[in-house]
């Protein structure tokens, strides 16, 4: 069995844990009282959610539900559909399921270009050799630009990628000024007429205000070859990250205006709740999820999909 | 959302302030409060449970009843518990002579390879020879990183061709090379693997059989959520873990996955990694840590931030210039770019205690935004106006603030600010650092729990020296001990 199999068949077995986990809890015939809505909540926050979601949600159960008898079905329909309103909130972001492309921002004409962002080491490169790949098994055209010239070897990493994939890529030298690439990108790919442009940039905090400064220099030099760009700005976020998510998302939309999230790393055991808060917050809603460390190992963004897994054990 | 730990906190022990007793029922609420401001902090749920369950046995057994400040009592408690908790050995025993194998294992992306080069570049400093090795043969490039890190820090990297090799064999060559080639520190870089790979856990088994490490670290990023225990559990059960590495704690995270990963595991935190680069790793300090997870502000960190990006003898000109009251528009717009390169003044006021918050009183104001203007001003002043601003009159002042854009008013408030302004530095100057955070805690105004009821009581320690102080700890641990068994008693009547 090859790596990408074994780590399927190990996300297909927490699947499985899930049908039962929540059911476990909630027993027919108990009594909702406050010691079993603490253990509940306990199960929420360990999705990283946050006290204030959790709250909201125990909350819900308590006034519909509490000092029942417990009705399976019933409470878990109505944990569902609060944390899918909290998904969701207003805008109905439903892409079409059959059209993984479909969350995708497209530029009118010319090429679309992917700006990917986020904090060190959350998956970035790997995602955005993931994105390329179901773009280019899409029937479309890809430069990439090796934009983290800070990172030991990350030009190294990103090409390799393109090698695997047979797309073409611009890099310069570590330690080049990242917006050059970006720029000498943007204009290869219009050289080209290339389908889509996907930026890549090196981690860094959100509390740096120069590196975050830079962020912004890369966005608007892409702007000076093509003016709408990006069409896309995606900040990729760990599925392990805590409650620090929320402040990620808040300072890299302040300085590119993300317009979607990745969530890599969903296949270990982590849930990735804090992107409820941030839909909640901010209302970036997460697009893809990486669910491995292969290139096929991306998936578009279900809500249902994700409120069960939310409670895998 | 994130300001909760320090809000919470206030709130929960200023509803105490001028009650003067701590009944069960509010110690109750206060540590609802202290639960919240936990998991807030990303501490595991059970961790934080545990926590508050024996936090608050211990301070009803103490008997703080009777205590005048039962707010600042409670902190202390709250603080020295969360301190106990990651107490233990903070340093890597090296053996004396043949040659220590470390093995560094963990998460994707949690900091591995850069903290082997950290570490490497710190234990040559130690006069350790050191030498990597290349064990990650999955993540595309990993060798090449490893390869540049090396020669950073100026240490031979042991690896081989990723397809002809396996990372159990590469180990073993290295560590085979490292005794034939001299040297005394081996350092393992292992790829990223999730607890719940078996296969992949079986890998680092394997290494940790074969190889038979001294030493197998865990690296685990700081930002880490409630899965901390999880992937901590995981490791520690594959590999008995020897210590942590705790990585990224230079961003704005409360980190409170140190608790977790400390709880579960039993192993001690041994250093954090507070940058990039190759030189950004720090001793662990779980005072500063139980300080940064309840939100209590970080000035230490601040201090030692500080010593590092200023230089140190434009600083000690200056300090001179202020005790003499000859500190220039010029010097200060000096200052002001230090400033600038500690990051964000945002982030910078979180670190004090108490100033949490006056930022967020201080709403969208954006203190970069004054300072580049404040910076605009001074760029439009010639040299002698700098060092001479009382020879600015009406027609030079118009000159000044229409080359900078701003209205002449402006100019007249810096011109005020900076002469009243000068004075002050020249009292504070002339302080000791603790009567400086005094100062600067005076200037954010009260209304806040005593930040420095902790670093009060070290005072009185540190007087009586080190010794003694964990002797006062085993006493006081003892305390509580026999306070606990006093109330099982009490309970079985
Ligand atoms: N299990 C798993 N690992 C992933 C996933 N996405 C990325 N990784 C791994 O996480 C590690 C870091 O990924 P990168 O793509 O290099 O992350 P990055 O954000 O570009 O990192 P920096 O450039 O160092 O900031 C690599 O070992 C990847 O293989 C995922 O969805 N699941
Ligand atoms: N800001 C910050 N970044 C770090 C720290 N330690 C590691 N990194 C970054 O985190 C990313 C992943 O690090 P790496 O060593 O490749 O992780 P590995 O996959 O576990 O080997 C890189 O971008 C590093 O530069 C740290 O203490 N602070
Ligand atoms: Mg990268
Ligand atoms: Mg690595």
């Amino acid at each position: 069995m090859g790596l990408f199999d074994r780590l399927k068949a190990g996300l297909q077995k927490t699947r499985d844990i899930l049908r039962t986990d929540v059911r476990d809890l909630f027993r027919a015939g108990d009594i909702l009282d406050d010691g079993l809505l603490e253990d509940f909540e306990g199960r929420l926050i360990r999705t990283d959610m946050g006290v204030a979601a959790a709250d909201r949600i125990t909350s819900r159960l308590r006034e519909e539900h509490g000092g029942r008898t417990v009705d399976v079905d019933a409470v878990w329909e109505t944990v569902r559909s609060e944390l899918r309103d909290l998904l969701k909130s207003d805008d109905a972001t439903a892409w079409d399921p059959d059209n993984p492309l479909s969350p995708l921002n497209k530029a009118d004409s010319g090429p679309t270009v992917i700006l990917v962002a986020g904090v060190n080491g959350v998956g970035k490169t790997t995602s955005i050799a993931k994105i390329a790949n179901l773009l280019q098994t899409n029937g479309n055209s890809i430069v990439l630009a090796a934009g983290d010239t800070f990172r030991a070897a990350a030009v190294e990493q990103l090409t390799m990628w393109s090698e695997r994939l047979g797309c073409d890529i611009v890099r310069k030298d570590s330690g080049a000024d990242p917006a050059s690439v970006a720029y000498e990108g943007a204009a290869k790919a219009v050289e080209l007429n290339a389908d889509y442009l996907i930026v890549d940039t090196a981690g860094r905090l959100q509390t740096q205000k120069n590196l975050m400064d830079e962020l912004e220099k890369i966005r608007r030099v892409i702007q000076k070859v093509i003016p709408e760009a990006p069409h896309e700005s995606l900040l990729v976020l760990d599925a392990t990250t805590g409650q620090n998510g929320l402040s990620q998302a808040k300072s890299f939309s302040a300085a590119v205006e993300c317009t979607g999230l990745v969530l890599a790393k969903l296949d270990g055991t982590a849930r990735g709740g804090v992107t409820v808060a941030i839909r909640q917050e901010m209302g970036i809603p997460v697009k893809y999820i990486g669910v491995g460390e292969g290139v096929d190992d991306l998936e578009l963004f279900d809500a249902d999909g994700f409120v069960d897994a939310l409670f895998a054990k | 959302m994130f300001e909760g730990i320090t809000e919470g906190l206030t709130n929960a022990f200023s509803a105490f302030r001028g009650s003067g007793k701590i009944t069960e029922g509010n110690i109750r609420d206060g540590m609802k409060q202290v639960r919240t401001a936990l998991l807030e902090a990303d501490v595991a749920f059970d961790v934080a449970q545990d926590f508050v369950r024996n936090i608050t046995e211990q301070a009803i057994g103490e008997d703080v009843l009777k205590s005048l400040r039962p707010d600042q009592q409670l902190v202390g408690i709250v603080h020295q518990g969360l301190i106990d908790l990651m107490a233990g050995d903070h340093t890597l025993p090296l053996k004396r002579d043949g040659v220590t194998v470390l093995m560094m294992c963990g998460l994707q992306g949690s900091g591995k390879t850069t903290t082997c080069g950290k570490l490497a570049r710190l234990l040559k400093e130690e006069g350790h020879t050191p030498m990597l090795v290349a064990a990650d043969l999955q993540r595309p490039a990993a060798i090449e990183q490893l390869k540049i890190i090396g020669e950073q820090v100026g240490c031979p990297v042991y690896h081989e061709d990723p397809a002809k090799s396996d990372p159990v064999q590469v180990c073993r060559n290295g560590v085979k090379q490292a005794k034939a080639g001299g040297s005394t520190i081996v350092l393992l870089d292992t790829a990223g693997r999730l607890g719940i790979d078996e296969e992949l856990m079986k890998e680092l088994q394997r290494i940790d059989n074969r190889v038979a490490p001294d030493m197998c670290l865990f690296v685990c990023d700081a930002m880490t959520g409630q899965d901390a225990v999880n992937s901590a559990k995981a490791f520690n059960e594959a590999l008995e873990l020897d210590g942590v590495i705790l990585t990224k704690l230079d961003g704005d995270t409360r980190g409170g996955a140190a608790l977790s990963v400390r709880a579960v595991t039993g192993v001690p935190i041994k250093y954090v990694g507070v940058g990039e680069q190759l030189d950004r790793l720090e001793q662990f300090h779980p005072d500063r840590m139980a300080g940064r997870i309840l939100g209590m502000g970080d000035v230490l960190s601040l201090v030692e931030k500080a010593q590092q990006e200023f230089d140190e003898d434009e600083m000690l000109a200056q300090q001179e210039k202020m005790q003499q009251g000859k500190f220039t528009l010029d010097d200060f717009r000096k200052q002001m770019r230090q400033i600038k390169k500690l990051g964000s003044m945002r982030e910078v006021m979180k670190m004090i205690p108490g100033m949490g918050k006056v930022v967020d009183q201080m709403g969208d104001m954006n203190p970069e935004d004054d300072m580049r203007r404040i910076e605009g001003i001074i760029n439009s002043m010639t040299l002698d106006e700098r060092h001479n601003p009382e020879r600015i009159d009406r027609g030079r002042r118009n000159r000044i603030a229409s080359g900078s854009g701003v209205e002449p008013a402006e100019v007249n408030k810096l011109l005020k600010d900076f002469n009243s302004m000068g004075k002050m530095m020249q009292d504070m100057s002339n302080m000791s650092l603790k009567d400086r955070m005094k100062a600067v805690k005076q200037m954010s105004d009260g209304g806040m729990m005593d930040p420095n009821a902790n670093i009060q009581e070290k005072k009185i320690r540190s007087k009586r020296g080190p010794i003694d102080s964990i002797q006062l700890r085993d006493k006081k641990k003892k305390q509580r001990k026999d306070a606990r068994k006093a109330k099982k008693r009490n309970r079985r009547k």
